[in-house]
């Protein structure tokens, strides 16, 4: 029969404790992760002055993640095509066509889409990479060596990320407004003049398209600071470097979907 | 006298949050000799690395190499030193997305503005020093554990340090590698004129090549000495060592409630 | 990697960005927002402006000539006043009339001009006196119950 000492031992506290701890360091990790974002962008001189290793960055985070996002954008397309058309017949207004893919793709899902296939294909490795060169040591040595690893190996995945996610969005929405042309156009037969024309006389290049690019640039500077600090931080073993990689991809599509509602709120508030 | 201590540590204390790890260290490293840091697995001979290396700095006491206090150095400081300084990790802590010649050519890139040819040069040299001027262009996934410390070995002293500090490195080898790498430390001291720190708990490995050992154990130094020194010390802790006995006093149990009380025996069954 | 190879596919990523970007601005997107440099604002008072908003189409015989830059209530004549931002490229005279207009049944709003016959022109804050204000539908469906309701009213 429980009685007041069982206080000591009781499931109630422990959890609370549980639950406290947690907290604690949850708000320490942000604090570090603040401190480690302003560390990176005071050390990014190397990555501009020496542009090579950039590129180089660029290469694993850009290039290689091509495929998956033109190939999804393409579906992407498609899809909005098929239901866009579905939708717009019921009211006769097929020739909106255009419009639906084009802002949907421009204003939301090409930067959100794009950046939550760059945050699985690019954050998880740049996590991995930048964890197991840590469990393995290839960051103290290069401490040892006088080397700032924050410098060289840090800030340069950062700023590729940086450049490669606006790139990755505008090829993304792209791609879609082909798929959705390909459908709407070629497979469905809307009027080719009429979808191109709406679009164009629909789509803003300051509200929307410019607007799409800014958020994309949020979401990289987001998605990299979160997988390299992910990386950095991540205990030095086979489990801790695992770990990482899965909280990485969680926690930068939860960031990316928050600050898209963030930013949509702020864009396009004032618009209508 | 002082200029002839390349490494002084004096009563140094560090701990990790409350945990101590070093209580009171003293250790000086004479220019030229390669000096052994012995003691069981997690007694702190690492973390007296990572001081002496100034990616940590004591909680008491000093540690200075080359007359500078380690611990007092801001980055700029400590980063200039660092590159009289090398380091062989653990594993060889290679870069595992380059290859064996970029490895060992990373430091003269990032130090130095020296044209592609005489890196090259340089490079191979070191290579060749270490036996593996063939492997110049295999990446680090392709050699063995003993190569690539040797590699590893190579990186370390590419930019001529004057110290050169050794993490376990003769843990995981075969005992022909073994001997290559223990060879090698000491002839790259002596061809060199580097000061070595070797931190290991390979005692008949380690008493071939060295000059002076100290043994480390909670957090203190209990015996010194040279080689002959230690193989005839009488020492409980070091006799235990020495010849690797099972009990002594360093106990084979971890501390436990008395085992009888553990199992129960005596009481009865509830 | 050999080096070069690396730096071309990088290479052929960024034009390939910065080509998508193209197309996103060129062929999707216009221009909307005219510049203050090559455009002229021009008031119009409204009774109602409907359902009117910034940035909606100013149209003249059709084609979109400008666009809405602002709305504004005026507190003293208890009028709407529209700012109409007009393209540098289109000129109209002085007596032209501006009506609030609809696409359709339940389209979008936007303001027609109607040119009149003065041989001044517009220039830049300048006003236009000839207004018709939105009809809104709420009102016509009112009038039209009422009038059906007196016709079958009896005499």
């Amino acid at each position: 029969m429980p009685t007041t000492c069982d206080w000591e031992n009781s499931v109630f506290k422990r959890s609370i404790e549980n639950l406290g701890n947690r907290t604690l360091q949850a708000v320490w990790r942000i604090g570090f992760a603040a401190r480690f974002f302003v560390a990176v962008l005071l050390h990014s001189g190397t990555a501009f002055r020496r542009f090579g290793l950039t590129i180089r960055e660029m290469y694993f985070t850009g290039v290689l993640s091509l495929i998956i996002i033109l190939v999804s954008g393409l579906f992407v397309g498609m899809v909005l095509g098929l239901q866009g058309y579905e939708t717009l017949q019921t009211y006769g207004a097929e020739d909106a066509l255009g419009i639906l893919v084009a802002l949907s793709l421009v204003r939301e899902l090409g930067p959100v889409v794009a950046a939550l296939l760059f945050a699985s294909r690019a954050g998880s490795a740049i996590t991995a990479e930048i964890g197991l060169m840590k469990a393995t040591e290839q960051l103290s040595a290069m401490e040892m060596m006088a080397v700032d690893p924050i410098a060289r190996v840090v800030a340069p995945r950062f700023w590729a990320g940086v450049i490669s996610m606006p790139l990755l969005a505008a090829l993304f929405s792209a791609m879609g407004i082909f798929g959705g042309y390909l459908v709407g156009v070629q497979l469905i037969g809307v009027d080719e003049g009429a979808f191109w024309s709406q679009m164009k006389s629909a789509v803003d290049f300051e509200q929307d398209i410019l607007n799409g690019v800014i958020k994309s640039v949020v979401f990289g500077v987001a998605i990299t600071t979160i997988a390299l600090f992910e990386g950095y931080d991540a205990p030095p073993t086979a489990e801790g470097v695992s770990g990482a990689t899965t909280r990485t991809v969680v926690t930068s599509s939860l960031a990316v979907l928050a600050l898209d509602f963030i930013l949509t709120a702020f864009m396009f508030r004032g618009l209508n | 006298m002082h200029n002839d201590n390349l490494v002084e540590i004096e009563d140094v204390e560090f701990g990790y949050g409350d945990r101590p790890v070093l209580k009171g260290v003293n250790l000086t490293a004479r220019r030229g000799q390669v000096i052994a840091i012995m003691g069981s697995s997690g007694c702190g001979k690492t973390t007296l690395l990572r001081l002496i290396g100034g990616q940590l700095k004591p909680g008491q006491g000093r540690v200075r190499v080359a007359g500078q206090s380690v611990g007092e150095l801001g980055q700029a400081g400590l980063y200039r030193l660092r590159r009289k300084m090398g380091m062989l990790f653990q594993f060889g802590a290679l870069f595992t997305d380059i290859s064996v010649f970029d490895n060992v050519a990373f430091q003269l890139r990032e130090h130095t503005d020296l044209p592609e040819d005489a890196i090259r040069d340089l490079v191979l040299m070191k290579l060749h020093a270490v036996g593996l001027r063939g492997a110049a262009q295999l990446m680090p996934a392709e050699l063995s554990g003993g190569m690539a410390r040797r590699v590893a070995l190579a990186r370390a002293i590419a930019l001529d340090p004057m110290l050169v500090m050794y993490d376990e490195p003769f843990a995981g080898l075969d005992p022909i590698s073994l001997g290559v790498t223990g060879n090698l430390i000491r002839r790259l001291t002596d061809t060199l004129g580097l000061t070595s720190l070797v931190v290991t708990h390979d005692v008949q490995e380690s008493l071939k090549i060295v000059d002076y050992i100290y043994f480390v154990s909670e957090g203190v130094i209990v015996a010194e000495g040279t080689a002959a020194e230690i193989r005839a010390s009488d020492l409980p802790y070091v006799h235990q060592f020495v010849h690797g006995e099972a009990d002594g006093p360093v106990p084979f149990h971890y501390p436990a409630p008395p085992y009888a009380d553990d199992l129960r025996l005596g009481k009865q069954r509830v | 990697m050999n080096r070069t190879v690396l730096d071309f596919w990088v290479g052929l990523f960024v034009v390939a960005g910065i080509a998508a970007l193209l197309f996103l601005a060129l062929k999707v997107g216009s221009m909307n927002t005219v510049g203050a440099s090559d455009s002229y604002e021009v008031a119009a008072r409204f009774d109602n402006i409907g359902g009117l908003k910034p940035r909606a189409p100013i149209k003249s015989a059709g084609v979109v000539v400008g666009r809405v830059a602002d709305i504004h209530f005026d507190n003293e004549t208890y009028e709407a006043v529209v700012t109409l931002r007009l393209d540098n490229r289109y000129a109209f005279p002085k007596d032209t009339s501006a009506a609030i207009m609809t696409s359709g049944l339940l389209g979008e709003q936007y303001v027609g001009l109607e040119a009149g016959g003065d041989s001044r022109m517009l220039k830049n804050q300048d006003q236009i006196f000839i207004t018709q204000s939105a009809v809104v539908l709420e009102n016509l469906i009112g009038r039209f119950m009422y009038g059906q309701a007196q016709e079958g009213a009896p005499q």
